[in-house]
């Protein structure tokens, strides 16, 4: 039955260069002296080290823990001595470093215990959980953690699972071979997230430029009598890999903005993925080892079973960097980004080594102005109008390009390619993503200031009115104490109840009570002298009272 | 002639009882200028614009009674967001407020620390947490870098530290000065 394929828009159809790496089957690497593995290769959080500088590690034995559920584990890809914890340059245009765990082989790649599951027996949870642990993540380039991604919908069951095998970028092969040499494992671990999703249907797309992959995998599938799996010849487009083309070029559904392909039944994964479900499900292996694609200028290029953590310049020497070499590039031409070194290490995103020279990529022609030509737009398979991204961009108007819809831009770079005015659109978008990253950063940061400075000014008010409100409480609580006692004994200056001059009741009435202390401490001392004594004081205050006015002053509050 | 009056009258009566029964239904409560002053100046509450709070001199720029270039953290970019917010002219961050800086945190030493408790009163977002003779110490996702705790410290244990780029906050530079390197 020959299905009808959809269209997506735009597109271009640069040279594949995918002739030199697939003559040879995929051969493996000898253990490198040393295995750098960055904790942070995946979407989301930064797992935290598990092992300390000494440790003895076995092959496949954990070493970064998922931080959270959007995580996933890292693992020791052979066996050795741990050598160190320490941030490292990690294989990013930055050139910055990331906490990464350096191991030296012992040369015997002993298996440590392995984790197994029963995938039959385990529950749609458990298997999640499982494969996080496993540090199973999307192989096609965006290392998005795959549990989160083998959860069914709303309606607990998928109508389409869409599998990757598309592989338009130029010079990449590394799924190509894959799907050749290993269908069989591939199709169990396809089955088995069918089964996790419970999709109705499986479709498997691959671009018309790899018939030897499309028949392993025809026959692979009519080996194992599975209804309901079918692989599809697409035409060979670039972008026909991105997620949303293949979707709509299998079942001829366009994810909007803003919307995700799950909300249509729709899921994709990568068949370099599947791959690795089937084997952490199957042989309880977690993820130590990638299959990359060395090419560009090298006499021989090549797939390589890589191990994680594996110094690139260890790779590309077994395929025969030539001299002028000066950059490598990880994955391909059009979306690749350069690498800050040569012994940058291999990770999970890295899908192809592209080692570049002067000569294979001529420095980009000077940029010269837009002429609005419209070609960009054409090209775009995102349907965007990247010309006016661009102008705002360059004008540094954020709120104008995201206005263009700048953040549903796959940076697949068609637009930089057919550009005649050579413009690194790309560049542009890039620039404008991450400046508009940093000014939310920016603004959730000035929020929380904001709030927390309205808080603590709120607190300080608070705390001054409940102080002033003690005080009143104290002063309230003494002028009635003050009150019941001047009214009991009838003395003299009785306080005016309830008058305006509260505040001077309150001194007559410390004053009276001082007065009455006076006249009560007075005596204290008399009772023990004697008659000859007690005389002389007579004799004294006879004195003191003709000296003193009749009235009595008040002593000042000290002397009381 | 008449009906014409009265029509007239009457529309305007009505239209007049619609603005005012809108004026009072859709009234805005504060000022939605200083709002918006309020939303570009960056909160780190410093002070160095000569008010107490980013708040306060939103609200004496609003009001005319200061300049839109007295805000050192908000740096060169900030005064151009309240210049075209405003519509004033752009000016150069005024010198006496003080310079731009690149993004710091404070860090107490903490050996040094004899938990006087200064500091805490000083930071204007509750950043520091501590007790009286107690070891202090700086939230760091809170810290704004306002510099306010380093005066009040009598052990001088507070320093300023720039903060690190990493790969979550790196940015790809303006495409130029890429050509220009590779022309
Ligand atoms: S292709 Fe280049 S020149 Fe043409 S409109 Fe797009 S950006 Fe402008
Ligand atoms: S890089 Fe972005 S804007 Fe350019 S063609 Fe691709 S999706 Fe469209
Ligand atoms: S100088 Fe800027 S950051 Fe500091 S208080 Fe004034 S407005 Fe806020
Ligand atoms: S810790 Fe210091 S620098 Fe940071 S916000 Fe508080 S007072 Fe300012």
């Amino acid at each position: 039955m020959l299905r009808k394929l959809f269209k997506f828009h735009g597109g271009v159809k640069p040279q594949t260069n995918k002739e030199q790496s697939t003559t040879t089957p995929i051969a493996p690497v000898p253990l490198p002296d040393r295995l750098v593995i960055p904790l942070h290769q995946s979407v989301g959080g930064h797992p935290r080290p598990l092992v300390q500088p000494g440790d003895r590690v076995f092959k496949g034995q954990r070493i970064g823990g998922a931080d959270g559920n959007l995580s996933s584990a890292v693992h020791a890809s052979t066996s050795g001595i741990v050598r160190d914890v320490l941030p490292a340059v990690m294989p990013h245009t930055s050139g910055l470093t990331t906490l990464s765990v350096v191991i030296e082989p012992d040369g015997e790649d002993r298996w440590g215990e392995l984790d197994r599951i029963n995938v039959r027996a385990a529950t749609p949870d458990e298997l999640r959980d499982y494969l996080r642990d496993a540090g199973v993540v999307g192989l096609g380039g965006a290392v998005f953690p795959s549990h989160l991604k083998l959860k069914p919908g709303k309606e607990g069951s998928l109508d389409t699972l869409v599998i990757n095998g598309a592989e338009c970028e130029p010079f990449i092969t590394c799924d190509d071979m894959l799907m050749r040499e290993r269908a069989a494992d591939m199709l169990k671990g396809i089955s088995a997230m069918r089964h996790m999703l419970q999709a109705r249907e499986v479709l498997i797309g691959i671009e018309d430029n790899k018939p030897e992959a499309l028949a392993a995998i025809q026959a692979a599938l009519s080996a194992s009598g599975e209804k309901g799996i079918e692989a599809i010849a697409i035409p060979t487009r670039y972008p026909a890999g991105g997620a949303k083309q293949l979707i709509r070029v299998l079942t001829g559904i366009e994810v909007p903005h803003g919307r995700r392909s799950t909300d249509f039944g729709v899921q994709c994964f990568n068949v370099g993925t599947a791959y690795s479900i089937h084997d952490a499900l199957e042989h309880g292996r977690p993820l130590l080892s990638r299959v990359v694609t060395v090419a560009g200028n090298v006499k021989a290029p090549r797939n390589y079973e890589v191990l994680i953590g594996t110094p690139m310049d260890h790779v590309v020497r077994l395929a025969g960097a030539r001299h002028d070499t000066d950059r490598y590039i990880m994955g391909g031409p059009m979306m690749g980004v350069r690498m800050p070194a040569f012994d940058v290490p291999v990770v999970k995103a890295t899908n192809c080594i592209l080692v570049g020279s002067p000569a294979l990529f001529p420095p980009p022609p000077p940029e010269m102005p837009c002429i609005r030509c419209g070609e960009c737009a054409k090209a775009c398979p995102a349907d965007l109008a990247p010309f006016e991204m661009y102008w705002f961009s360059r004008a540094r108007n954020f709120g104008k390009t995201q206005e263009y819809h700048l953040f549903d831009c796959i940076e697949c770079g068609c637009c930089s390619f057919v550009c005649p005015s050579h413009i690194p659109l790309v560049d542009y978008f890039r620039f404008s993503k991450s400046e508009i990253w940093a000014r939310e950063r920016e603004k959730e940061a000035a929020d929380t200031a904001r709030e927390r400075f309205e808080f603590k000014n709120l607190r300080q008010e608070r705390e001054k009115q409940e102080k002033a409100e003690k005080l009143a409480a104290k002063a309230a609580a003494t002028r009635e104490k003050v009150a019941g006692e001047t009214a009991a004994p009838g003395a003299a200056p009785a306080a005016k109840p309830g008058g305006d001059d509260a505040k001077r009741a309150l001194i007559e009435a410390a004053m009276e009570k001082a007065r009455q202390q006076k006249a009560q401490v007075a005596p204290k001392n008399t009772d023990v002298t004697n008659p000859g004594v007690q005389a002389e004081m007579a004799a004294i205050d006879a004195r003191r009272a003709a000296l003193e006015p009749p009235t009595e002053t008040p002593p000042p509050a000290g002397q009381a | 002639m008449l009906t014409a009056l009265l029509v007239m009258t009457g529309i305007a009566l009505l239209l007049g009882a619609g603005l005012g029964f809108a004026s009072i239904k859709f009234k805005v409560e504060g000022d939605p200028l200083v709002d918006k002053i309020d939303a570009i100046l960056p909160q780190t509450q410093c002070g160095q614009c000569g008010f107490p709070g980013c708040r306060p001199y939103a609200n004496a720029i609003a009001g005319g009674e200061a300049e839109i270039n007295q805000c050192p953290p908000g740096g060169e970019e900030g005064i151009r967001k309240l210049a075209d917010l405003l519509g004033r002219e752009f000016k150069p961050l005024s010198e006496e407020h003080g310079v731009e800086k690149p993004k710091s945190v404070a860090v107490i030493d903490e050996a040094t620390c004899i938990g006087c408790t200064l500091c805490i009163q000083a930071c204007p977002v509750d950043a520091i947490v501590g007790a009286a003779k107690q070891m202090h110490t700086i939230i760091a996702a809170d810290c704004t870098g306002c510099e306010l705790c380093l005066a009040p410290c009598p052990v001088d244990c507070i320093a300023m530290e720039p903060i690190a780029e990493t790969v979550d906050t790196w940015k790809w530079r303006y495409p130029v000065f890429q050509i220009r390197h590779a022309a």
